[in-house]
């Protein structure tokens, strides 16, 4: 799971304007164009993917043993007797009007499917993306304020071992020891199987559904299942925050105005906190949020081991039954979210950092 | 010592002593850094693997033993046996021609065309730039693992459409890397001096531009390559990669999945060998960076 930053540490220097709030609609604007540009590109990937790059989309909508009145029907039923622009305007229009539609495998509009399956994988990632920065960000800190000690090789190591080890890998070992052998740990799915749908979905996600209905047993249920899958994913964005946390550590702290605090006797632990943390959070909340983009991507592969009933494993199940509106759909999806949670972190910084303003 | 002198010559006589003396140099200081050795020495030792796989392997990847099926590791089975009685370690073996192979075709393929597209784009500016980084930014801002699922659906599983899908996802990457090069020496003297000999656009990409981007994506492509065994693994553990009986590694841990709570060698042991490949690749690429690229040095 690779979770390479593309953010840029020194920001784009702005001229400065006669007038502020000229400048901040221009900038809303040219934020939305670019968002909705992007976006625009990623339906344009999945128009691609789905009408141009198959040999002959109806075939897989209607199978090989169809007659040829029922071919040409849903050749015409789906569009493609017109030109690829049309056809790739009607598509637009279709996602704009949240038409996604209808998923081969479960026999419902592939909109529906999401909204049902989404809540579980943002549940999941949310845990996952608040163990690693409760971890990463503390672990990145005293890394760089102990250079070369002991923690400071640790997370070397765990650094290293986030960029290179297979996540559904950590997750089948981590099954194979807290839940196999040490029984500390629920099991696949995202609950007991005799607790199955006794809470009525309101927000879709179960720790706060159960905690709304006061069932403190299936709140507890529901938390030893997701422990160990969002532990794992929390392991990968802690890799991440943990080495940027440090290196932008490592940068404040070589700077003069630390040494002028150390020289005026401020305590070590005031110096590290305040003066050298403070000017790093804004970049953090930039890599928080690439990260959490990333953990969103990465539970593809967590939900297939867990069995986990969210967006990746809608979209592998759906990968392996050749279901290309389920494929296209949750491609969409991730996408979008991945794009605007990329594009936000990217406003913040330029809103929260002084200089860039 | 008279090679060494000849390499570390400070008026090189000839192209090639210059180009011998400077790999000299990199390669004398890599071997400085423990990591960096570390990490050339696992590629190395993968290579090999590969190329030896018959005779490193005591015994065949597909040939069945069901006597023997899902023995624990012994002397007779470094690593246990599998689900069918094949030996894992032998499968482990033969895996690493399947892992090489997929990172040599997505750096082939990837690279140049990263390096082709981010090239034109520095080098004639204006409306072209404009255009190929809109297109580049577009991919970038993408989930890499999504798309290339994506594509694989699309193309129809297989070992070939997962190399293609991996390498349509991790070429914007170096585009970019190549226009930021292209743009600091677009401008320089010699490449006005080319210009002015009459040289066609293509000729100063291809000649003078191009060899000057090397040194950073040899770079960026050694660090990239964990995250494309990564995917590669992925795919092949969703059941999108390699197909069975090939001993793709995560195709193996996919097998494994079943077995995980009582015989976890199937699923654990090809994994190990991901894991040592990724950081052989990670330890290289820091090491060429610092090596390469003193600027980012620490980062």
């Amino acid at each position: 799971m690779s979770l390479e930053p593309q953010i840029a540490m020194s920001p784009t220097p702005v001229a400065p304007s006669r007038r502020k709030w000229g400048r901040g609609l221009s900038a809303t604007v040219g934020f939305v164009a670019t968002v909705f540009l992007t976006f625009l590109g990623l339906l344009a990937i999945t128009f691609f993917i789905g009408r141009v790059i198959p040999i002959d989309p109806v075939l897989a909508v209607v199978g090989d043993r169809a007659s040829n009145e029922v071919y040409e029907a849903a050749r015409v039923a789906m569009g493609l007797d017109q030109p690829l622009p049309v056809q790739f305007f009607h598509y637009v229009v279709n996602v704009f009007s949240g038409d996604l539609g209808q998923s081969v495998s479960t026999g419902r509009p592939v909109v529906e499917d999401l909204s049902r399956f989404f809540p579980a994988t943002l549940e999941m990632a949310t845990i996952g993306i608040i163990i690693g920065v409760a971890l990463g960000v503390p672990l990145g800190v005293i890394a760089a304020s102990r250079q070369g000690s002991v923690i400071d090789q640790i997370i070397r190591v765990v650094g290293l071992l986030g960029y290179s080890m297979p996540a559904f890998w950590l997750g089948l070992v981590g099954l194979a020891l807290f839940y196999a052998r040490l029984r500390w740990v629920g099991g696949p799915g995202r609950l007991d199987i005799f607790y199955d749908g006794l809470v009525e979905p309101v927000t879709g996600l179960l720790l706060v559904d159960s905690l709304i209905k006061g069932e403190f047993e299936i709140f507890w249920n529901a938390v030893h299942h997701l422990i160990l899958p969002a532990s794992v994913l929390g392991f990968f964005s802690l890799a991440y925050i943990a080495r940027m946390t440090r290196s932008f550590m490592l940068d404040q702290l070589s700077q003069e105005f630390v040494t002028t605090a150390r020289v005026k006797g401020v305590p070590e632990r005031v110096v590290i906190w305040r003066h050298a943390f403070n000017p790093i959070r804004v970049p953090l909340i930039t890599v928080i949020g690439l990260s959490y983009a990333g953990l969103l991507e990465g539970s593809v592969m967590i939900e297939t081991v867990f069995s986990w009933p969210g967006i990746g494993n809608y979209l592998t199940t759906a990968l392996l039954n050749a279901d290309m509106n389920a494929v296209l759909g949750s491609t969409l999806v991730i996408g979008a979210v991945f794009i605007f949670i990329n594009k936000i972190s990217d406003v913040l910084y330029r809103v929260l950092d002084p200089r860039a303003r | 010592m008279a090679t060494r002198d000849w390499l570390l010559d400070d008026s090189p006589s000839s192209r090639w002593q210059a180009n011998a003396g400077r790999a000299y140099r990199v390669f004398t200081a890599l071997l400085r850094n423990p990591l960096s050795v570390v990490g050339g020495v696992i590629i190395i030792v993968l290579i090999l693997t590969a190329i030896l796989a018959p005779w490193l392997a005591p015994y065949s990847a597909t040939g069945q033993d069901l006597a023997n099926r899902l023995a624990p590791p012994s002397s007779l089975h470094w690593m246990g046996t599998d689900e069918l009685g094949r030996d894992i370690f032998s499968r482990v073996i033969w895996g690493s021609q399947i892992t090489l192979t997929i990172v040599l075709l997505v750096a082939l393929i990837s690279a140049p065309l990263g390096l082709l597209v981010g090239a034109v784009s520095g080098y004639f500016g204006g409306w072209t730039d404009r255009l190929l980084m809109g297109f580049t930014d577009i991919f970038l801002s993408m989930p890499k693992l999504i798309l290339a699922l994506a594509f694989v659906a699309a193309l129809g599983p297989g070992i070939n459409n997962a190399i293609i899908a991996i390498a349509i996802t991790s070429w914007p990457a170096y585009a970019r890397i190549a226009r930021a090069e292209t743009l600091t020496i677009r401008n320089a003297e010699f490449i006005a001096a080319v210009r002015l000999q009459g040289a066609s656009p293509l000729r100063v990409i291809v000649q003078h531009v191009l060899p000057l981007c090397t040194s950073s994506m040899i770079i960026r492509v050694t660090l990239d390559m964990a995250g494309v065994i990564l995917t590669a693994a992925g795919l092949g553990f969703i059941g999108l990669g390699a197909q069975p009986p090939l001993p793709e590694w995560g195709a193996m841990i996919s097998r494994g999945r079943t077995f995980i709570l009582d015989q976890w060698w199937v699923a654990t042991m090809p994994g190990f060998a991901i894991i040592i490949v990724s950081l052989g690749f990670c330890f290289l690429g820091d090491g060429l960076r610092d090596v390469l690229d003193p600027k980012s040095e620490g980062k």
